[in-house]
């Protein structure tokens, strides 16, 4: 860690340890069970924010501990040390969710639906993805049309995270014109008429997340609930992708270290032919390549979450950074895998679970090819 | 009602210690440190009688070198409202740590002393009493369940087979067992209001305490390593070889 102390001080630090401590107590004794459940129990949205872990990032006024980047990395690189990309995809469910309504929300939505989510008695989600395509955001279909003080929504949303159990939804609907200037956000409760949820979707990784489809059938929704601008949502959205973006770098590294961290356990009580696995050279440079790749990544993340919290523009940077984490823990828990070996493809060992939930970090939030497509703009092609 | 809280720096609990390869200890450096679980209950009692309304102020306190600081600052942002570093570079035992507690003691005049019944380094589980003893206060060791009622406070304590409730008069000594509470996490908000809460530092030698160590560890070592076990085939096996081979029945 002491490559990292120019981002962190002593009081990261203490919050480092005090999200550790919660994990080690309150998740790690239960995680294997709730993996194997599909589900964690929804009192743990109350304790992490008792223990003051759902609050940072957000505005005092709210019920939050104040913005600072690399507070909610530490936050959410501990949490990770759950094993558990799910569980952490469904708490963070909230800060793709919950920003917008911070954001661009109306005062009287603020005050009512912030401290309630922030308290965990509420969940938020964000839902963009519609059945009909994921990444390209500017031709979405789901329709919002005005109808005096409320809006009508039709259509569907599908790969929703905390899409089961949430209690405000974030969504994404045309307002407008075809294209990017017809898009607005809205905030959808559960109970709103006409508003339904699917099954819960099964999933190859982050078995511990409610993933869900969204209906829309003449879904009225007050007017009172537009996040933003009518027909500026794109532009929020794009916005809150940096964030969420920088959240998907962070669990990207993290499921590099402990998959390496794993490793470097494993192949110093592993033998074979007569010699642990550590002394092996092939195995030694693996894990060297392993932990090259991975500093590099975490310093790439770092430095550009540096310059967001200067208040940067990072948009070319943080999907840079995006797509070099997800090639790293591709990578790395590959190889962790294959160092494994056979207990490695068993349920139940760790780096069998952060393989399996590696493999949407590339595709969530932004696919690795959309990434490029943002990287490639900004470098004026 | 003001209630001092007497903490220690550890080896985190979730290290696997190592002994020095020289015999003389266990290995520290570079190694994790935090409170001692049964302090961070200690705290959390005190903190729960202030919002309760019983108690005041609470005073953190730890013997110890610089790095202890992190431990009080983590006491603080736990709601202890000032702390007091006795600094010494000297390990102390529990004896001499007893003695300078006594010397805060007299100062700060707490009604209630709460602190951990033992430490997971040293288990000596010897601090608190030396200090009731020494101050001539009461003591309710191994608290599950503490009480205060007036100038009187009930102490439940933990002891073989059952319960005991003890009743002392105040100020008095407790000591906390594992099960009294569930210490609570330290908040940003509160691990930032814990920076400005003050931190004073006395030197150990200022206190006139003798440290001189009473006791002299010969040598540590690290538990044997354990053999594979066997399977038996019946109660019949099991018994014959307890009885005849392992010889304990």
């Amino acid at each position: 860690m002491s490559t990292t102390l120019d981002y962190f001080n002593d009081t990261h630090q203490m919050l480092r340890d005090s999200v550790r401590r919660f994990v080690e107590r309150d998740i790690l004794p239960h995680i294997d069970d709730w993996e194997e459940a599909g589900s964690f129990p929804r009192e743990l949205y109350k304790k992490a924010a008792e223990a003051g872990i759902s609050g940072i990032g957000y505005p005092e006024q709210y019920g939050g501990s104040g913005e600072d980047v690399f507070m909610k990395i530490v936050a959410s690189e501990e949490l990770m040390r759950s094993t558990s990309g799910g569980l952490v995809a469904s708490l963070g469910s909230v800060d793709i969710g919950l920003p917008p309504v911070v954001k661009w929300g109306s005062e009287e939505l603020k005050a009512r639906v912030v401290p309630q989510v922030l308290s965990g008695d509420k969940i938020a989600c964000l839902a963009i993805t519609e059945p009909g395509g994921g990444s390209d955001v500017a031709n979405l279909r789901t329709r919002a049309v005005k109808d005096g003080d409320h809006y009508i929504v039709n259509g569907s949303k599908t790969f929703i995270t905390s899409g089961v159990r949430a209690d405000y939804y974030t969504v994404a609907v045309r307002t407008g014109e075809p294209g990017f200037g017809g898009v607005s956000l809205l905030l959808i409760e559960k109970g709103m008429p006409g508003f339904t949820v699917g099954r819960t979707l099964k999933k190859t990784g982050w078995w511990a997340s409610d993933t869900a489809e969204l209906f829309f059938e003449d879904c009225r929704v007050p007017a009172t609930n537009l996040i933003g601008p009518e027909n500026g949502g794109f532009f929020c959205i794009m916005t809150n992708f940096q964030a969420e973006r920088l959240m998907l770098c962070v669990m990207a590294n993290m499921t590099s270290q402990i998959a390496l961290e794993e490793c470097l356990r494993y192949v110093k009580e592993r033998e074979a032919f007569g010699r642990r696995l550590a002394q092996f050279q092939v195995t030694r440079h693996k894990l060297a390549e392993m932990a090259t790749q991975l500093e590099a990544s975490r310093e790439f993340t770092y430095r550009v979450a540096a310059k967001m919290a200067a208040g940067q523009n990072c948009i070319k940077e943080v999907s840079m950074a995006k797509n070099f984490a997800t090639t790293v823990s591709d990578r790395v828990t590959y190889d962790a895998v294959q160092i494994f070996g056979g207990s490695g493809f068993m349920r139940g060992t760790v780096v069998e679970r952060l393989y399996r939930d590696n493999r949407i970090l590339a595709i969530g939030g932004g696919t690795y090819e959309i990434m490029n497509e943002v990287i490639a703009k900004q470098m004026g092609l | 009602m003001k209630v001092l809280v007497p903490i220690k720096r550890v080896v985190d609990y979730n290290v696997k210690v190592r002994v020095k390869a020289d015999n003389s200890g266990v290995e520290l450096a570079n190694v994790k440190m935090a409170m001692n679980p049964f302090c961070e209950i200690a705290v959390e009692e005190a903190v729960r009688l202030k919002e309760k309304g019983v108690v005041t102020e609470i005073v953190a306190v730890t013997i110890g070198s610089k790095a202890a600081q992190e431990q009080l600052r983590t006491a603080m942002a736990l709601g202890a409202d000032r702390s007091i570093l006795i600094e010494t570079e000297e390990d102390a035992q529990p004896l001499a740590i007893a003695k300078a507690l006594k010397a805060i003691v007299e100062k700060e005049q707490p009604q209630l002393v709460i602190l951990g019944k033992q430490a997971i380094d040293g288990d000596n589980s010897q601090t608190g009493q030396m200090l009731a003893a020494l101050t001539g206060m009461g003591q309710g060791t191994f608290a599950s369940e503490v009480v205060v009622d007036g100038d009187k406070v009930k102490v439940t304590r933990e002891v073989d087979g059952g319960f005991q409730t003890v009743e002392l008069k105040l100020p008095a000594v407790i000591t906390t067992d594992l099960r009294l509470n569930e210490p609570r996490y330290a908040s940003l908000p509160n691990i930032m209001k814990a920076k400005k809460k003050p931190l004073d530092t006395v030197s150990a030698a200022d206190l006139g305490v003798d440290f001189a160590p009473r006791t002299k560890t010969l040598k540590v070592e690290a538990p044997a390593a354990r053999s594979a076990g066997i399977k038996v085939a019946s109660v019949e096996e099991l018994v014959s070889k307890l009885k005849n081979e392992a010889k304990v029945i």
